[in-house]
């Protein structure tokens, strides 16, 4: 599927569509969002980028295979969970909160780290699964 | 310290599972470092055993969220027992998977995702929360479909699809009595569950709500009407899966019916009667189908539901030597199955297949591996003094004391057709004389391995046997422990203060 305007449009949606999915990762704790549903749009990106330019120009980009993203993505949601237990010898997956508001994230907790280890397994996952179907294809 | 152990068996085993993914590509560092793994989560559950035994029951309230509002963890002695008992069988399985599993099965994830279902396994046992109970069975069934069909054969796929189709059912069926109970009670944590349901006085409902359990649970647990994805399953994958599975899986859903028919809905009237005739039909069926089956590895299939019989017929005559009796056959039958399956794993290395009429002279041709193979074959009889024998005392005196005929008749009957049964896979396989079969090509015979490969197939079966030895040998040890987890099931008062009274503490 060779398309000029697909091609063009798919480089200015790319970076746009992963700054959304950065934008609905953060602003997940409160209100709609969170790590899937930003795992989603972020691999959607990726997905656009190849039906535009070709699987081959996307592993380019990627440089990494999708697959590591779920082990990375993995650690990171257990270290979240884990790290209550290790540093303040509370209960597992007790939110630790650090006090101070920091300007445009706002307050940064465990839970975004959990949150942020979904966002990895999400894009990795799904990634890994329209590569290897649109491979065979 | 000691609080945050009780979460650590599930911990271990994710961090290992995730390590594992690291290194997709390479089998070697994986089936090392699965090992080194599974020993640390051994060492972690005895000393869970440890505490729980001297201490009484630990209780770790997740996300330090008070008793009923978070999900909180309980570790009382069934669950910790379980759980070290569920970390010796992978720690023994992840060294049988050296020989047994093929590299290009490895590449595959195999470890991984192994690891994955001893974390289901573990958390499904220390979990006092039902709906995260139900979170804990989908990570198994989801963990355990992945195993089954690795390698891709079209017969584990037909298998798996089975398998698959009615765990799924049993799953949504539990999921609805779920639903159902907080509707009517508006709590999931079982300690106030308990403490709930005796205050509904809509008993009809409640009555509803624990036989849809029943069926859920006795779905995954192997119970007559829906046990036959069981058999239709467990002899396509390789031999250290299936060893896996015939060890543990059925194990969780006699569990869960343990768990909730003594804690949530203590057995009574209908429902006891139910779980009477249930039992009896499943060893019926499942000694007549061992029985019939011309291949080892689903005579074998067909025993777990047979001897499910006796778990469940122990928990159906709801008194407190019954369950010893039931607790202790649940040990012993995890040990021995698993040991059977890894067996069946040797024959087919042996003879090329697992058909009874194409495999003999095992005595004579390997009489020390004969009579390795024999004790656990022996102990699923219950020759005394094996451990099959001490569960069946205290299931016969229950049934005596209750004046139950009918599971006395039960008890015996399946006694006597896993004698029958063992008789003819003993004549069949060790003592008739080997047929000549023509030998595979692409199969590599036991006779063909290297010391290496032979003593990864064989060292677990040894160490597996120790373990049936020490239940034989020290049978006291093993019913003290029966005893105390019986009298915890029967009073379950202690277990719901154990859940809240941290709480208290917390205040």
């Amino acid at each position: 599927m060779k398309s000029i305007i697909l091609t063009t449009v798919s480089k200015t949606l790319l970076p746009l569509l992963l700054l959304f999915s950065v934008f609905v990762l953060l602003r997940g704790h409160y209100l709609p969002g969170g790590g899937f549903i930003a795992g989603l749009i972020a691999s959607i990106a990726f997905i656009l980028h190849s039906f535009a330019n070709g699987l081959k120009k996307t592993r380019h980009l990627l440089r990494i295979h999708p697959g590591f993203l779920i082990p990375v993505g993995l650690a990171l949601a257990i270290g979240s969970a884990i790290a209550p237990m290790i540093f303040q010898d509370l209960p597992v997956m007790t939110g630790l909160w650090y006090h101070n508001e920091i300007p445009v994230i706002g307050k940064i907790g465990s839970a975004l780290f959990f949150d942020s280890g979904v966002y990895l397994v999400v894009i990795g996952v799904s990634l890994t699964i329209i590569f290897t179907i649109s491979e065979k294809a | 310290m000691s609080e945050h152990l009780i979460i650590l068996p599930i911990i271990v085993q994710a961090i290992i599972a995730v390590t594992l993914l690291f290194f997709w590509r390479k089998p070697k560092t994986q089936r090392v470092l699965s090992i080194v793994g599974s020993s640390i989560a051994v060492i972690i559950a005895s000393m869970l055993f440890g505490t729980v035994w001297n201490q009484g029951t630990q209780v770790l309230q997740l996300g330090n969220w008070e008793a009923p509002f978070g999900i909180s963890l309980v570790g009382d002695t069934l669950a910790a027992a379980l759980v070290l008992l569920t970390s010796i069988v992978a720690l023994v399985i992840s060294i049988y998977s050296n020989t047994n599993m093929v590299s290009a099965r490895v590449k595959f994830g195999y470890y991984a995702i192994f690891h994955f279902l001893i974390m289901g396994l573990s958390g499904a046992f220390l979990t006092g929360d039902i709906f995260n109970l139900y979170v804990w069975f989908e990570v198994i069934i989801i963990s355990s479909f992945v195993l089954l069909t690795i390698g891709g054969r079209k017969i584990q796929i037909e298998g798996a699809v089975k398998y698959f189709t009615l765990n799924m059912l049993s799953s949504i069926v539990f999921l609805t009595g779920i639903a159902m109970l907080y509707g009517v009670t508006g709590s999931l944590n079982m300690a106030e569950l308990s403490q709930i349901i005796p205050t509904i006085e809509n008993k009809g409902i409640v009555q509803t709500i624990s036989l849809v359990f029943m069926i859920g649970f006795g779905v995954k647990a192997g119970l007559f009407p829906l046990y036959l994805w069981l058999p239709a399953s467990y002899h396509t994958p390789p031999a250290a899966v299936s060893a896996l599975f015939g060890g543990l899986l059925t194990k969780v859903g006699v569990y869960a019916l343990i768990r909730v028919f003594t804690l949530i809905f203590p057995l009574q009237g209908l429902n006891q009667d139910i779980l009477m005739i249930i039992a009896g039909f499943t060893v019926f069926f499942g000694g007549i189908g061992a029985l019939v089956q011309k291949d080892v590895i689903r005579v074998f299939s067909y025993l777990i539901i047979c001897h499910i019989g006796f778990m469940i017929g122990g928990l159906s005559l709801f008194t407190e030597i019954a369950l010893v009796g039931a607790v202790f056959y649940m040990f012993h039958d995890i040990i021995v199955k698993a040991t059977l399956f890894m067996i069946g794993g040797v024959f087919f290395r042996m003879f090329g297949n697992t058909k009874l009429y194409n495999m003999g002279g095992l005595m004579n041709d390997y009489p020390r591996l004969s009579l390795l193979f024999a004790i656990p074959l022996f102990a699923l009889v219950g020759i005394p003094p094996l451990s099959g024998f001490w569960p069946k005392l205290s299931l016969f005196g229950a049934s005596y004391q209750m004046n139950s005929i009918f599971m006395l008749v039960v008890f015996i009957f399946a006694s006597l057709i896993t004698l029958i049964i063992i008789a003819k896979v003993w004549n069949n396989v060790f003592a008739k004389n080997a047929r000549k079969t023509e030998k595979l090509e692409k199969l590599k015979y036991y006779d063909q391995f290297d010391l290496r490969e032979k003593s990864a197939m064989i060292i677990p079966i040894l160490m597996l046997v120790c373990v049936i030895l020490y239940y034989s040998i020290f049978a006291e040890h093993i019913q003290l422990v029966a005893e105390r987890i019986g009298n915890e099931l029967m009073n379950s008062d202690q277990y719901v203060e154990a859940v809240f009274n941290l709480k208290d503490e917390a205040k």
